[in-house]
């Protein structure tokens, strides 16, 4: 157990830095540097031809070779820096630190919540299979799965937002609220990330929630099932204990990862809502073509994404005793 | 399950049973063994799936979608600006243009129509690369084990941990793809790697099976065994899989022109969105919805075919879904063990 928990340490770290020398040579390839783009966006301006040459040079660097950047870069990361954004002109961590409360925020909420709906509702299908209410259940959940959550969310801007005016459709708050542990910025807050929240869970649980139907009726007709009826325990305690345990814990996983994957999903859902999240700081730094951003927002969401299978890994051991985990395989 | 067929081409081999040398002494016909492929996996997967209401209705609204990429294209006439009346409302001109048309005068309907068959050659590819790419490398990585399943493995755990939409955005804007094909398999690029590693967790446990035992000491070779012992088995569950590929890949493809970072030389119901959501934003707005809601009836029902071919599939093929009431018909319970596999939801 403990060398494997080792091995496991040692292949995360590798992971999170075999995609980060991925990732600093691929953002190298995209054409159009963050010079080009500058320029194009004083020309859009209207500003003074002879002055966009005169601020473009301002910004020009000598040119570096690639490893001494990424020698520079890997360095300063170590010791904490993650560089200066170009477009925003402030430290990349500061905008991070800004930025990713608010996406893990909405995206963890949103992910606790779409689970904890799929497992009820999926129970409730197993126990009630094949009734009325079995079919229109799972019917709901297969059509609400097939939209995809941007559209559900562009679709609650038109309706909820520009016709009706219910909620707000743009930002994290409201100009002039200021962040602190009141009630006023926390239900602000709440109110800003409902639209967010609702078009990742109403499309996202369907489909979880078929998935908890069909475990729980897998493990209905388990022996062990039949011999806790015959036991005379309570229909309680054959819920919770034995039906609800076995079945919730292949979903394990699937959450952890859920959450790392809807992460990278804010790149468009934040977009959609203009919500300044990481996501959001991703697009602009792509479109602007801001390496150090680009590099903060993709290793936060990497760590982020290994981090959360690391977890699930180590602790599905613990959660379920049947599996042990670091099992090695003969090879053939 | 040896079948020993003569044919004409294949006269001069004797067949005599030799156990342990040779790895196969039936020779069989390339016609043979293509009615064998389609027999099945074509024929009787599709049997059995048509039982099944849902692959049914998924199947129908699957075939409408292809009707429309290939025949409707061809019946009905491309978008162009200024080809009728601007920004009419649904059914106001209903044989200029029916559901519309936008501010720069084109009619809606058709712009996504003819953004079906770009579409249904994305999920193809992005399909038959992310599943294809997942069986080799989870196969292989599953029955090897030893120095083979640890690279194999690492491979696809970093693959897996690069966030997928941010990774397909930067290749997209590197490569700047018009190809559908290539859009496809951009989409898919680490797709693969979830399905890869859960197949790899039951081919761990399909090769203790007896007969891949059997096989191995006959000494049969790791590619053969691979393909006729093993692959057969994870045949269902890749096909499951290969629908949840495509609706990934609709989702990520409309995102991704949505957010205008693929090529919009061509159209696409992304570019629709993004265009009819940009004028719903603005003060005029309102009147505009009806441009919003064409391309998303579009998107949903070909993702709605997706999910039921994969439910209804899942349904007929994983003993673990198959209800109570269905009793024991002929449910072989030889692989219930498939350790904690449920259906890879990614969208």
């Amino acid at each position: 157990m403990n060398s494997y928990f080792v091995k496991r340490t040692g292949r995360a770290i590798l992971t999170i830095w075999l995609v980060m020398t991925l990732t600093f040579g691929m953002i190298r390839l995209i054409p159009g540097g963050p010079i080009e783009m500058l320029r194009a966006r004083l020309i859009r301006q209207g500003v003074d031809p002879s002055r966009i040459d005169a601020i473009v040079q301002t910004y020009k660097q000598d040119p570096t070779p690639v490893y001494v950047e990424y020698y520079e870069y890997v360095t300063s990361l170590l010791s904490g820096n993650m560089g200066q954004s170009f477009y925003y002109q402030e430290p990349v961590s500061a905008l991070i630190v800004d930025a990713l409360p608010w996406t893990v925020f909405v995206m963890v909420t949103a992910t606790i919540l779409l689970f904890v709906i799929a497992i009820l509702l999926g129970a409730l299908m197993a126990y009630h299979e094949g009734t009325a209410f079995d079919t229109a259940a799972s019917s709901a959940s297969i059509l609400l799965s097939s939209i995809p959550f941007y559209v559900l969310a562009i679709g609650f801007v038109v309706v909820l937002s520009y016709q009706f005016g219910l909620f707000p459709a743009r930002y994290r708050m409201s100009p002039g609220v200021e962040p602190g542990f009141t009630v006023q910025f926390l239900s602000n807050a709440i109110y800003h990330a409902a639209l967010p929240i609702a078009s990742v869970v109403l499309t996202q649980a369907g489909l979880q929630a078929l998935a908890m139907r069909g475990n729980s009726i897998q493990v209905l007709g388990e022996d062990f099932v039949r011999v806790a009826r015959l036991r005379g325990l309570s229909d309680r305690r054959i819920a919770v204990r034995y039906v609800g345990r076995n079945a919730i814990l292949p979903m394990y996983t699937g959450f952890l990862t859920l959450i790392g994957f809807n992460i990278g999903g804010s790149v468009i859902l934040e977009q959609v809502f203009t919500y300044p999240g990481i996501g959001y700081y991703m697009y602009q730094a792509l479109i602007n073509r801001d390496y150090a951003l680009m590099m903060g927002v993709f290793l936060i969401i990497t760590t982020t994404l290994v981090v959360s299978v690391y977890i699930a890994d180590l602790t599905y051991g613990l959660i379920d005793p049947r599996v042990q985990s670091g099992g090695q395989s003969e090879a053939y | 399950m040896v079948k020993v067929k003569h044919t004409e081409s294949d006269s001069t081999t004797s067949n005599e049973f030799e156990f342990g040398t040779t790895s196969s002494d039936v020779e069989v016909t390339t016609s043979e063994r293509l009615r064998d492929i389609y027999e099945e996996f074509v024929y009787k997967p599709g049997l059995v799936a048509w039982d099944d209401r849902r692959t049914r209705i998924g199947s129908i609204i699957l075939f409408a979608y292809v009707l429309i990429g290939t025949v409707g294209v061809w019946l009905y006439e491309a978008p162009a600006t200024n080809q009728d009346p601007r920004s009419l409302q649904p059914f106001e001109q209903f044989f200029v243009a029916p559901l519309g048309t936008t501010g720069s005068g084109e009619d809606v309907l058709a712009m996504a129509i003819h953004a079906t068959p770009a579409m249904l050659i994305m999920v193809l590819a992005g399909g038959v690369f992310a599943t294809g790419f997942a069986v080799l490398i989870g196969t292989v990585a599953g029955y090897k084990g030893g120095a083979t399943d640890r690279l194999l493995t690492t491979f696809s755990d970093i693959a897996m941990s690069i966030p997928g939409l941010p990774l397909i955005m930067v290749v997209a804007i590197i490569l700047s793809p018009e190809n559908p094909a290539v859009i496809g398999v951009i989409i898919t690029i680490n797709y693969w790697a979830g399905l890869a590693r859960s197949i790899r967790s039951q081919v761990l446990a399909i090769r203790e099976h007896s007969y891949v035992e059997a096989s191995r000491t006959m000494g049969t070779g790791t590619t053969r065994i691979i393909v006729k012992d093993i692959i057969p088995n994870i045949m269902p569950y890749v096909l499951v899989n290969f629908a949840n590929a495509a609706r990934y890949v609709i989702f990520a493809a409309v995102g991704l022109y949505y957010l205008g970072v693929l090529p919009t030389s061509v159209s696409n119901w992304g570019i629709q969105l993004n265009n009819a959501y940009k004028q719903a934003g603005a003060l005029s707005g309102g009147g505009t919805f009806y441009q919003l809601l064409v391309p998303m009836a579009f998107i949903m029902f070909i993702a709605l075919a997706f999910i039921l071919l994969a439910q209804g599939m899942d349904r007929v093929f994983n003993p673990r879904v198959r209800t109570r009431m269905a009793g024991e018909s002929k449910s072989e319970s030889d692989d219930d063990t498939d350790t904690a596999a449920p259906t890879e939801v990614m969208n």
